[in-house]
């Protein structure tokens, strides 16, 4: 398999407090990887970085077949090249109906004319309906987002994620505030969607990425501390030690 | 059934949106209903001072939903859109004087002897225009001034270009909220200083005047005249309105109010926020320019006091007191507060007599205006619109007992306070 | 015979009752050898008597110009004999001898004639004088003297002033003289050597008399010729067209100088046209068609070719003379060596004036800077501290100026009335910050937009009811008189003591807030109640009241803010909304919440609109224009200002 997204030696600092440290990191296409890490290894920032949000001090960040450099690309941009995230808290557009939230991901041209005259076809409308159908919100599609529950609104979220169709996805704690039930669900939703695109989830929950069942990545201090399959990296002897404190 | 859900989508776009019907047949009952009352063409119940105030106000209602488009809608609070709408009546202006100017140049010049030559034509109205600031020279640029189509050209290019230009500046650097505010705001306030400046080209602090005066009809009464301008404000707004409605309620309204309400999360839909606030802002510009051209013929006279950045915070004011983030609320605070102003600044309200002091109206006013626009802020966020929310019955959902769950969504916030 | 002396007697004894004027003294014979010159009194003819009473080294003479140009100066009219006379009642005078002072007689003045002389021999006698008043014994008439050789120098009193160098006693006015001397040396020296000595040795001297001295030596007359004269005098060569010399002004000296044919204004043209209609046409030309300047210059030509009008020059012609011509500035104000001296040493001095005044400018710079930091640090503390856009900090600026003339209402004594008044203006603006904290923003933290809307309806409100209060019109307050006048440092360099005092207020507030921010148990608590005000509450502080605090703080400081800005300003109901977008700017400019940002920034708002003003002194205007130009500008390049903060602390 080919390599979709390439970090490395990226560095980046707050006020002289190093946030991310010679960072290198690989992802290939369709594959689904687990990044896990206690506070402040810098799982946040490493999300910024892919997705343009914070500019590195040093290092490179190249992604996809033409090898595009993310580092000069604006946050819409490297969206529109197929980088889609999720954020820890769900944002969605609580002003808004189901339906509104998901045609506005869905994957169309983004430019200002081009969405002043667009009008939906109805593959589009049946899009909408299947990824509804798919998130279980059919029934509630042209309720306000806002009111939603919290765990409804979560899947809105991962809805208008594959919605934008992306070819990598970065998820942040998607179970958080999730019932067992929604979880496994969850779990579903994105090792299938790991059959046609690249995705990584941030999570903190030994028991959800036991369940990806896929390769996991060590973040701490801002560098991968180690790689390997889940059971690899929580025999390592610097992972516990960082986990169960020294 | 989500096909039935979505089917409704498919209706005309007048039927799917019952309040541009009713606000478009509100306007021609009331353009209509003006007409027959007026001196011009009927009974002269209204006087015709009233029918420009009353035209004025309809210019005024425009800039207003231009203001409730970038702000309401987009989440832009610009304090320099009453200076796009004096650009454009100045640019208007500049053709009105010049013509006029010209027309009373070419008589007093046809009684001498010789026909007159261009330059003595030119001079002659440079004369007229700039001899208040000492000068009998025409800055460059009055190029354009002769010629009406270069300066309706002008009324939509200046105002829109200059937001354009700001804009792009302004949005590129990620400059948002407050600090945009006040960057607008330093904006309007860098432009009237410019024109307060007698080398500014546009006669500094006396402004342009007799604009009520259109070249070549001196014959049509004024009466008359206030009606084609309340005709045509009339029909400004009605087209604004419906322009608005259009760009509202399309997925280009759906991310723009995205962007007002969560701006890095429509980047990250791989959205170029920037790009669509930058048609947002330049559109409303323009919009603002042309309601400008349109209320200053009915003023008369522009000068830079109009620009001033105190006008359009009272533009922020009567979008807030309608009701911002619904169109019809930016009209109606527009016409209401206006109105009102008119009526309070005009000495027809009574004066109170409190025994030891009288509280006169005149002075008084702008400390009522400003201390009910704290309240409404404070009290009443969603303005007059809020009162048709009542009548319409628009309930916030019932939710069944559910928890409102653990984040603090701003609507939920809101909820959860009820 | 005897009868005839007896009478003769007689009539002497008539005329002079009580002693005899001594006529054949020296002065008096002087008198009488100029006697008709004297008292024919006319401007153009007086000069050699003058000269002669002022050059016969009498000391008589001086009473006898003092007298004449104070019109005391009588005429004898039988005998011609010339006396000073106070006059006693309407016809009686009372004469004195010019020869010794002394009193003759009291006389009707029938037989006497007043010299009137006019003020341009007034003029000439004065100059006269000052050659005896600058070897006067008393000191305050040679200063007079010096006083009056500086208004309105002459070639004759640099002699006298050489002659009057080696007796001066007193030390200054002795280095006066010696710096009028050389003045005068480079205007009317004799010799080439000695005037550029004089020139170089003012070397960088920033007097403006040295500069007035020089400048009449650079005087040139723009002349013009087919090729340019080889001659040492010629100074810059210049081209018709430009700024210094125009394309009308350089033919006009061709037709001056006979070179060129003479052209016609468009208006004498016109009359000329005018004056030639016969029959509706124009040496055959129907008028109608004379609607543009080419038809006109047709039928204008064809009038001077019917011999009606004179010929003028066409655009043509014009263009041509104008290329054949080299125009030039000849030096007219000095022999060349003089004037290439009179050059060198004016560059030396406009370079030292430059440094100065860039120094002087600097020193206005600062002080506005200080003003804009006093207005901004009342903002920096709600705004940049705690994030609450304050629209109405204006008005509290407003309303500080209008305590302090309140103040001054009831205590008359200025200086007592300023220091009431700053800490009484603390108190009115913390009362009313806080009132403004409880009543309204504390409802709307973290709705940034809407404090914005709801404290503009409060600026618009305070301004308007201080307009109802005190009136439209500008209100004074007055500084204390200790503060009035200026540091003088050279004839360019000056401050105002009020910007001195308005600067060390500026240093004393920046100090305050280093203090109260990191000194004390407050400044600590704001601290922890603005970066995070959950963890501050579960310490035991309470966050509301702090938060109140801060508000009033940074208002009261807005308040003192205003008191200083009313003694510079004047106080008007607007005054605030004049600051309001700067101190916004200079705030936003420096970097929010950094105080060092505030100080950076008002300094460089300030030093940016002197700068600018420098550009264009006379368009206050324009400097501001530009600068809120510049502003926006800079945001765009450092939308987080000068100092910013980084990372997850500026996000949040």
């Amino acid at each position: 398999m080919s390599t979709l997204l390439e970090v490395s030696g990226v560095s980046v600092s707050f006020d002289g407090f190093k946030a991310i440290n010679n960072l290198s990191f690989q992802i290939a296409e369709r594959e689904l990887r687990a990044v896990i890490g206690p506070n402040g290894a810098g799982k946040t920032t490493f999300m910024d970085i892919i997705t343009g949000k914070t500019k590195p001090d040093e290092g490179r960040v190249i992604y996809g077949d033409k090898s595009l450099s993310l580092l000069k690309m604006s946050e819409s941009k490297i969206a529109q090249a197929g980088v889609g995230r999720k954020f820890q808290r769900p944002t969605v557009f609580e002003d808004q109906s189901v339906f509104d939230n998901l045609m506005m991901a869905l994957k169309k041209t983004r430019g200002p004319l081009a969405v002043l005259f667009f009008k939906p076809s109805s593959e589009d409308n049946d899009k909408v309906a299947e990824l509804a159908e798919q998130i279980g919100l059919s029934g509630a599609l042209h309720r306000k987002s806002g009111e939603l529950s919290h765990g409804q609104k979560q899947w809105l979220e991962i809805g208008m994620l594959l919605a934008q169709d992306p070819r990598l996805l970065l998820v942040d704690e998607p179970a958080a505030g999730m019932t067992p039930a929604e979880r496994e669900h969850t779990t579903d939703i994105l090792r299938e969607a790991a059959k046609t695109r690249a995705v990584v989830v941030v999570e903190h929950d030994m028991e959800f990425v036991r369940r990806l069942n896929c390769k996991v990545t060590v973040l701490h201090e801002g560098s991968v501390l180690a790689e390997g399959s889940l059971d690899h990296v929580t025999k390592n002897e610097q992972v516990i030690e960082v986990y169960l404190g020294r | 059934m989500s096909d039935v859900a979505i089917g409704q989508r498919r209706q005309p776009f007048a039927l799917r949106f019952p309040s541009v019907m009713i606000f478009l047949a509100i306007l021609a009952l009331f353009t209509v209903g003006v007409t027959i009352l007026s001196e011009g063409f009927g009974i002269g119940v209204i006087s015709t001072s009233f029918i420009k105030t009353l035209g004025k106000t309809l210019c005024l209602c425009l800039v207003a939903l231009a203001m409730d488009l970038v702000w309401g809608y987009c989440g832009i609070l610009s304090l320099g859109h009453m200076a796009f709408f004096g650009l454009g009546g100045y640019a208007i202006g500049m053709w009105l004087m010049y013509a006029r100017t010209e027309i009373i140049v070419l008589e007093s010049l046809a009684a001498a002897e010789l026909p007159p030559t261009p330059e003595e034509v030119s001079n002659g109205i440079a004369t007229q225009i700039f001899g208040v600031v000492g000068s009998s020279e025409f800055p460059p640029i009055w190029a354009f001034a002769h010629s009406l189509p270069l300066q309706f050209a002008a009324v939509v290019i200046v105002p829109g270009l200059l937001a354009l230009v700001f804009g792009w500046l302004a949005f590129r650097s990620r400059v948002t909220g407050v600090y945009l505010s006040i960057l607008t705001q330093a904006m309007t306030l860098a432009l009237s200083l410019h024109l307060f400046q007698n080398d500014s080209g546009l006669r500094g602090n006396n402004g342009l005047s007799g604009l009520q005066n259109l070249p070549g009809l001196d014959d049509v009464p004024q009466a008359t005249v206030s009606l084609w301008f309340f005709w045509a404000s009339a029909l400004a707004l009605g087209l604004g309105y419906v322009l608005c409605a259009w760009i509202v309620s399309g997925k280009f309204g759906s991310v723009i109010r995205a962007i007002r309400d969560d701006e890095a999360r429509v980047r990250f839909l791989g959205y170029p926020v920037e790009a669509f606030k930058l048609v947002i802002f330049t559109l409303t510009a323009v919009i603002a320019g042309i309601a400008g051209a349109l209320y200053y013929p009915q003023a008369g006279i522009i000068n830079p006091a109009e620009i001033a950045p105190i006008a359009s915070i009272y533009l922020a004011v009567w979008v807030a007191i309608g009701g911002r983030g619904r169109l019809y609320g930016a009209v109606i605070g527009a016409a209401f507060v206006s109105l009102v102003s008119t009526w309070f600044t005009g000495g027809q309200a009574p004066d109170i007599n409190l025994g030891f002091y009288t509280i006169s109206w005149v002075d008084w006013w702008t400390v009522l205006l400003g201390l009910s626009f704290v309240c409404v802020t404070l009290y009443a966020p969603k303005g007059i619109g809020g009162l048709i929310d009542l009548i319409t019955d628009r309930k916030s959902p019932n939710r069944h007992g559910a928890s409102l769950g653990p984040d603090q969504g701003s609507l939920r916030e809101q909820e959860a306070e009820k | 015979m005897l009868r005839f002396v007896a009478t003769f007697l007689a009539c002497l004894t008539l005329a002079l009752p009580i002693s005899a004027q001594q006529a054949d003294a020296p002065i008096q014979q002087l008198l009488q050898s100029q006697s008709d010159l004297i008292i024919e009194s006319s401007r153009r003819t007086i000069g050699p008597a003058i000269d002669a009473l002022a050059n016969s080294g009498m000391p008589e003479a001086q009473v006898v110009l003092d007298k004449w140009q104070t019109r005391e100066m009588w005429v004898n009219k039988e005998t011609g004999l010339f006396v000073y006379a106070e006059e006693v009642d309407r016809d009686t005078l009372r004469i004195f001898d010019f020869a010794d002072g002394s009193e003759i007689a009291e006389v009707p003045d029938d037989g006497f004639d007043q010299l009137k002389p006019n003020s341009g021999i007034r003029g000439l006698i004065g100059t006269a004088l000052v050659q005896f008043q600058l070897s006067d014994p008393n000191p305050d008439t040679r200063q007079r003297a010096l006083d009056a050789i500086e208004r309105g120098a002459e070639e004759s009193h640099l002699a006298a002033l050489r002659a009057s160098l080696p007796k001066e006693p007193d030390a200054l006015i002795l280095a006066r003289k010696q710096r009028l001397e050389r003045l005068l040396t480079i205007a009317y020296g004799a010799t080439d050597a000695e005037r550029i000595e004089a020139i170089q040795s003012f070397g960088g001297d920033l007097g403006v008399d040295v500069r007035a001295a020089l400048n009449p030596l650079l005087a040139v007359r723009v002349e013009a010729a087919e090729a340019l004269p080889a001659d040492a005098d010629i100074g810059r060569v210049l081209e018709p067209g430009s700024a210094a010399l125009s394309r009308d002004d350089a033919y006009a000296l061709l037709v001056a100088a006979n070179l060129a044919k003479p052209r016609i204004s468009v208006e004498e043209q016109r009359n000329a046209l005018i004056a030639n209609i016969a029959d509706g046409q124009v040496a055959g030309i129907q008028v109608a068609t004379l609607n543009s300047q080419e038809a006109r210059d047709m039928a204008y030509a064809a009038l001077a070719e019917q011999g009606t009008v004179t010929a003028v020059a066409t655009e043509a012609e014009v263009d041509q003379r104008l290329s054949n011509h080299v125009f030039f500035e000849r030096y007219v104000g000095a022999p060349p060596e003089v004037v290439f001296a009179a050059q060198a040493a004016l560059n030396a001095i406009e370079n030292k004036v430059a440094i100065n005044q860039m120094f002087d400018l600097s020193l206005d710079a600062l002080s506005l800077a200080s003003i804009y930091f006093l207005a901004a640090i009342g903002l920096a503390i709600t705004f940049g501290v705690m994030g609450v856009i304050n629209m109405a900090h204006g008005e509290f600026i407003m309303m500080g100026a209008y305590t302090g003339y309140v103040v001054q209402l009831f205590i008359p004594d200025y200086t007592l009335s300023i220091l009431v008044a700053i800490p009484l203006a603390f108190a009115v603006t913390f009362g009313a910050g806080v009132a403004m904290e409880r009543l309204v923003i504390r409802w709307l933290y973290h709705r940034p937009l809407e404090t914005l809307l709801a404290t503009f309806g409060i600026s618009i409100a305070l301004q308007q009811i201080a307009k109802n209060i005190f009136g439209t019109q500008a209100r004074p307050l007055t500084a204390p008189g200790w503060l009035d006048g200026s540091l003088v440092i050279n004839d360019i360099v000056s401050i105002s003591y009020i910007r001195i005092a308005i600067f060390v207020l500026a240093l004393l507030f920046l100090a305050l807030f280093l203090f109260v921010m990191n000194r004390t148990r407050l400044g600590l608590e704001v601290r922890a109640v603005t970066q995070n005000p959950r963890m501050a509450a579960s310490m035991g502080i309470n966050p509301d009241k702090i938060k109140m605090l801060t508000f009033g703080f940074g208002s009261g400081i807005a308040g003192i803010a205003g008191v200083a800005i009313g003694l510079y300003a004047k106080v008007t109901s607007e005054m605030g909304s004049d600051y309001i977008v700067q101190s916004f700017m200079t705030v936003v400019v420096g970097g929010v919440g950094n105080i060092w940002g505030t100080l950076l920034g008002a300094t460089m708002v300030g030093f940016l609109q002197k700068g600018i003003e420098w550009f264009n002194p006379s368009n206050t205007l324009a400097a501001q224009t530009y600068m809120i130009l510049f502003i926006i500008l800079f945001i765009q390049f450092r939308p987080k200002g000068i100092i910013a903060l980084k990372g997850r602390a500026a996000e949040a």
